[in-house]
């Protein structure tokens, strides 16, 4: 039993990380019908910003602060360069652009930054605490905990406040919330603002237990898209249950049948969940218009 | 008289074939060109996938494994011929295509996207952890396709990079050959149907979940087929063949020169094979550099290079 404890505690932290990252792919898809692939990136930047202004003498809260904002701006200047100048292109138009951000933001890290791989402290200590025979690191429950801070402060955003609301609007139909006054060019600035805000929160929380170099985000980046399919692309309740549940499938398969295949039963489980739900868990059934 | 598009782009092609090793200074050129040509030929069976039938894979590269492996593989187990490991690998590649098309295809843009993405790395997580039958990832030793030696008996002598340029180069107008007149048939019409209208489509006829499944497996089969080609003239494959980042490589190849024009998606071939050897000097900026060209060209020239350029030159004469 307390094997499986083990599993399923890991399984939840890295799924919290997952459910983040699709997170971030759901604001974006909601705001811009686009999927951002270069949404590991924005992880990857957190982390590396972060390290870079710790090792050059700013306290950690300061770094991780400055990583967020400045992983932000990054996303203004993606949308504003990149998305908004391609409005109205095909879909695979629009993959290409995302990778090709993802990879351009790669190359810029490694000449800005270096090819190393990189930590920083975790928040409180690195002594794993006890649970019913099973142990966590403190930093996993910091990550468990930013997560679920995340999805509470963006529901109240969602539900609570006006702009949040336009947001909501605008994702529902773009022409109807610009009839109404909603500036969606700036809902699709504040979207992509957020995901990468989010992104890099992400990875602040988790690079002290995965470490942190400027190639890891396309992993994070698949995981993360997955997450979102499986939950229901554009849905963020099926973003968090996506995450958590990937997260908790790969451990389980890590520990039980192969740590090799950990990924390839990930996405066997979502081959098998759009066969028989093509929109996902959560997804909403659309209807073509013809 | 006027020269079918048909006609004037395998022209062009064999005529840029025959004619570019003039100006080669060195054996290196060669070596260039015939990967120019190899992943022309996988990005010619995606003009098909993406530019007729509007459908998009973005784990193709899975198939360009299954060939290469078929090459290093089945001589040493079966005992067959490298060129028969290669058909073999072919044969494979489409019967996987048709199992796994019928329920991928019934998906649509980021869905069918993930869906082909998950398969392309299924495949290379095989081929990198069945190390005991594949290498792993230190890869495997691929053995001579042996024409060379054939043609030396006759009387004709290439070196190895002249061989393996000439070959690929005559595979590639092969298959440009075959989708140019698959572009005409009346199932490039019918795919060319779907892409405009899947309902329009539907409504007069056209069976469409059949249709898309073709596009599908004869682009792995073209997929395939050029991984074979690629493990034969490197003699040596590793699971990096499979990887994820190839498949965006063929994907963003296609769209680049245009995926609507077989001549153009092998010119984006070409661009994006010579880049990396061009910016070896500044290796530093290579990413950099692709992630640019990805995004600036698809911005800026939608369709790909080619059928922009040729608008721009048509408009020009009017």
């Amino acid at each position: 039993m307390p094997e499986l404890l083990q599993f399923l505690l890991s399984g939840i932290t890295v799924g919290a990380v997952y459910a983040l990252v699709a997170l971030g792919f759901t604001i974006i898809y909601n705001a811009s019908d686009v999927v951002n692939f270069a949404q590991g990136e924005f992880v990857m930047l957190g982390g590396m910003i972060t390290f870079f202004a710790h090792a050059a003498g700013v306290p950690l809260p300061l770094a991780a602060l400055i990583a967020i904002i400045a992983t932000a701006a990054v996303g203004v200047v993606l949308n504003k360069l990149a998305i908004e100048p391609a409005r109205g292109a095909p879909v695979v138009s629009l993959i290409i652009i995302t990778i090709g951000a993802s990879i351009f933001i790669r190359g810029a890290t490694q000449l800005v930054f270096d090819k190393q791989i990189h930590r920083f402290p975790a928040f409180s200590g690195d002594q794993p605490i006890l649970i019913g025979g099973a142990t966590i690191l403190p930093q996993s429950l910091w990550v468990i905990a930013g997560a679920l801070a995340v999805f509470f402060c963006l529901w109240l955003f969602f539900t609570r406040t006006l702009i949040g609301r336009a947001v909501l609007a605008t994702a529902n139909n773009r022409v109807a919330a610009q009839l109404v006054g909603i500036n969606t060019n700036y809902v699709m600035t504040l979207s992509f603002a957020m995901s990468a805000a989010i992104g890099a929160f992400a990875g602040v929380l988790v690079t002290p237990i995965t470490l942190t170099s400027y190639d890891v985000g396309l992993a994070l980046a698949l995981k993360g898209f997955a997450a979102a399919m499986l939950g229901g692309m554009g849905n963020p309740k099926g973003a968090l249950v996506g995450g958590l549940l990937l997260g908790i499938l790969e451990a389980m398969t890590a520990g039980y049948i192969s740590s090799q295949y950990k990924d390839a039963a990930a996405f066997i489980i979502i081959l098998a969940v759009l066969f028989a739900m093509p929109q996902g868990l959560f997804g909403r059934k659309s209807t073509d218009r013809v | 008289m006027r020269l079918s598009t048909k006609a004037t782009t395998l022209l062009i092609l064999a005529a840029v074939i025959a004619i570019a090793p003039v100006f080669f200074p060195s054996s290196y050129y060669f070596r260039v060109g015939s990967l120019i040509f190899v992943n022309g030929l996988a990005v010619t069976g995606l003009v098909i996938l993406i530019g007729y039938a509007g459908q998009i894979s973005l784990g193709h590269a899975g198939f360009a494994g299954i060939g290469a492996y078929s090459c290093a593989l089945a001589p040493v187990h079966l005992g067959l011929h490298p060129a028969l490991a290669a058909l073999l690998g072919a044969l494979l590649s489409a019967a996987i295509a048709y199992l796994v098309g019928r329920p991928i295809l019934r998906l649509k843009g980021y869905y069918l996207a993930v869906a082909s993405l998950g398969f392309g790395i299924l495949v290379s997580m095989v081929l990198s952890n069945e190390a005991q039958l594949t290498g792993g990832p230190d890869g495997m030793a691929v053995p001579e396709l042996g024409l060379r030696a054939v043609l030396k008996a006759i009387g004709l002598d290439l070196s190895n990079t002249e061989f393996w340029y000439a070959f690929s180069g005559l595979m590639l107008v092969i298959g440009a050959w075959l989708a140019l007149n698959l572009y005409h048939s009346p199932t490039g019409r019918a795919l060319r149907a779907l892409h405009g209208s899947e309902v329009a489509a539907r409504t007069v006829g056209v069976d469409v979940a059949h249709y898309k499944l073709v596009a599908f497996v004869l682009s792995a089969v073209y997929a395939s087929i050029s991984g074979s080609l690629l493990a034969l003239q490197n003699k040596f494959i590793t699971p990096d063949v499979a990887a994820f980042m190839h498949s965006i490589e063929m994907v963003t190849m296609t769209v680049l020169g245009g995926a609507g024009s077989v001549l153009g998606a092998i010119l984006g071939a070409a661009i994006l094979t010579t880049l990396p050897q061009v910016l070896t000097i500044f290796q530093e900026y290579e990413q950099l550099m692709l992630g640019l060209v990805m995004m600036l060209v698809m911005i800026f020239m939608r369709e790909g290079l080619l059928p922009s350029i040729a608008r721009r030159i048509r408009g020009r004469a009017e």
